[in-house]
């Protein structure tokens, strides 16, 4: 995580505490903790009882806990089950296809002998700089027909000028003489690229490969604008439609127990429960991948 | 004339046909590099290329999906959709000042803030806390909008937020937040620089931790306090990163965060005089009152603004660094 800082040379002394130190300190812990806090707000909140809440409010430690939010949501759990397949498929299709379709580009408009390599490169960069706006994309995607099938949660993101890019200043940086010995040895591009250069890529595919995960996983206007149906609804559009709507998870699967059990507990706990069972699992890889997320933004903060 | 010398002059027509024949084999000797390009160039031109064209739609009366994009009914006058926008529709206006007002607020403070907190980073000799303090603060880089929008209403909900259990245990009035419009751009502001200050604060610490180390130990040799090392070498140092970061941020102006504005509302329609941006605007005229006409000559007023922000910031960022320009 630590962006290394060039070593000052320092004799081995104590640092000495300076008022303005002190406040430099105080400073960091503080927007620090409280970047955490609402995180441990809401894992809190998620195990507060609805009596408690009204009397205090939410806060870090709960006088009592409860699980009956997560009694409710499990009680429902067709509804998640159902929005974790859907979000796993997206994100593991959508992470691949993208890598592929993007390296594919990169590696096409880092050839300088290609003849169309401007135009390509014109082509892409173009929709960085001009887009149809939301309601053309919208009826567009309306004719083509991916309207309220899971394409619409796939396709739409899938190349990213953004990625080329990327991907295309990493392939300028590979020495000429390995396509060109290649290509004596009778290689065509496709095997290339997919013997030779994809494996020189990896830092670069680690890197956007967890980007675009993460879009994935975290993306719900797909699901707002482009699906109808809630039982093709991911995780995430799941969730929104929980915080203006608690009823939803009621209507889903209606029981009389169900409905009893959400009486009793605050509808921010469920919502919060929510939140847990939906965003734990990219919390919890958070610590193991945030050093090439750290790296991807050196990369892209270089260029632009 | 040194064309001529060079090779035998041909006639003009055999001479087109040469090149023609050139052309085609380099295309056909690259084919497999142009069946690479194939998928991103199809999913480009439908996704991104296919609603440029939608944009005709700014002068349509209505869509008819039965008779296609160009076959619908034209607007008369054409330019009737965009009267309506300037003139007759007050929440357009309203929308377009907020995302103005709101986006430069955001890019002024927000930039303040990620420098201050760059430099400040800097400043921690502990390598643990420093590890620590950086991992958290990039932290809700990680979570969506909506996860931000029940953080936000675990907060400032009015029944059992934490902020108003606080003010009630400190013998405050309870703050209705989700009914207090003048509050919002105040809040959005926090919860924008507590999502991506952390992450911004990554890049203005690389290109300071790529400052010589040796300008450092001169000012010091000179007598610089450390205040003076980061007022007379640090700042100047990144004012680079931080015009071209500016620049960019400028180029997008005119888009709101969809997400940001959409669900941390809650899209709560008495925020909208403070909170009502054009992305939230079209999507309304859209969804909800179903207008594609109004909606979708708003995207393009939209659309061709940022165009241009994005051809002039691009312009000035490219004159100060030839690297930092888009292209």
């Amino acid at each position: 995580m630590t962006v290394s800082t060039p070593p000052i040379i320092r004799k081995k002394k104590k640092i000495r505490f300076t008022p303005g130190l002190v406040l430099v300190y105080i400073f960091v812990g503080l927007f620090a903790a409280l970047c955490l806090y609402p995180f441990l707000l809401v894992i809190a909140g998620s195990f507060t009882s609805k009596s408690e809440a009204t009397l205090y409010g939410y806060s870090l430690i709960p006088r009592s806990l409860t699980t009956a939010a997560y009694d409710a949501l499990f009680a429902n759990s067709r509804t998640i089950i159902s929005g974790y397949r859907i979000t796993l498929i997206v994100t593991t299709a959508g992470t691949v296809l993208s890598l592929l379709v993007n390296s594919m580009m990169g590696f096409v408009t880092s050839r300088k002998d290609l003849k169309f390599r401007k135009l390509l490169n014109f082509y892409v960069l173009f929709t960085m700089l001009f887009n149809g706006g939301m309601v053309s994309w919208y009826i567009i995607c309306g004719i083509m027909g991916v309207r309220n099938t899971i394409w619409a949660l796939i396709l739409p993101m899938l190349a990213g000028p953004w990625y080329i890019f990327l991907f295309r200043n990493f392939f300028f940086s590979v020495p000429d003489a390995l396509y060109e010995s290649a290509k004596i040895d009778g290689a065509g591009d496709i095997r290339i690229f997919f013997q030779i250069y994809i494996r020189l890529a990896t830092p670069v595919i680690a890197t956007v490969g967890l980007f675009t995960a993460l879009g994935y996983w975290n993306d719900w206007w797909h699901g707002l604008m482009l699906i109808e149906n809630s039982a093709m609804w991911p995780l995430q559009m799941l969730l929104r439609t929980v915080i203006s709507n608690l009823q939803f998870l009621q209507t889903m699967e209606s029981s009389v127990q169900v409905q009893k059990m959400l009486a009793t507990i605050p509808s921010d706990s469920v919502r919060m429960a929510m939140v847990i069972v939906t965003t734990g699992p990219i919390m919890l890889m958070y610590p193991f991948v945030q050093r090439y997320f750290v790296k991807g933004i050196m990369v892209g903060a270089v260029k632009g | 004339m040194v064309e001529g010398l060079a090779k035998p002059a041909l006639p003009k027509r055999r001479r087109a046909a040469h090149r023609l024949r050139r052309t085609l084999r380099g295309i056909i000797s690259g084919w497999q590099l142009y069946l690479m390009a194939l998928p991103a160039v199809i999913l480009l031109f439908i996704f991104n290329y296919m609603p440029m064209y939608g944009t005709v739609l700014a002068f349509k009366k209505r869509f008819i999906p039965r008779d296609g994009i160009w076959g619908s009914p034209w607007a008369t006058p054409l330019t009737r959709n965009f009267q309506i926008l300037f003139k007759n529709s007050p929440a357009g206006i309203n929308a377009i000042r907020n995302t103005l007002y709101l986006n430069t607020l955001f890019i002024v403070v927000g930039t303040v803030f990620a420098i201050a907190l760059a430099l400040a980073f800097n400043e921690i000799q502990h390598r643990r806390f420093k590890k620590l303090t950086q991992s958290l603060s990039f932290l809700p880089y990680f979570i969506s909008t909506v996860v931000l929008a029940i953080f936000a209403a675990g907060l400032l909900g009015f029944e059992n937020g934490a902020i108003n259990g606080l003010l009630t245990g400190l013998g405050f009035e309870r703050v209705a937040f989700f009914m207090r419009p003048e509050l919002w751009p105040a809040i959005l502001l926090i919860t924008v620089i507590w999502k991506g200050a952390g992450y911004t604060s990554v890049v203005y610490l690389a290109t300071i931790a790529g400052i010589d180390a040796e300008l450092y130990e001169a000012a010091k040799i000179d007598g610089a306090s450390r205040w003076g090392e980061i007022w007379y070498i640090s700042l100047p140092m990144l004012k680079t990163t931080i015009i071209v970061l500016t620049l960019l941020q400028i180029g997008r102006i005119m888009n709101a965060d969809f997400g940001l504005f959409y669900n941390v509302t809650q899209d709560i329609p008495t925020l909208y005089p403070t909170t009502d941006v054009l992305d939230t605007f079209i999507y309304r005229a859209m969804r909800k009152t179903g207008d594609v006409g109004i909606s979708s000559a708003t995207a393009l007023f939209q659309s061709g603004v940022a165009f241009v922000l994005v051809l002039m910031s691009n312009f000035i960022a490219r004159r100060i660094d030839e690297n930092a320009a888009l292209f």
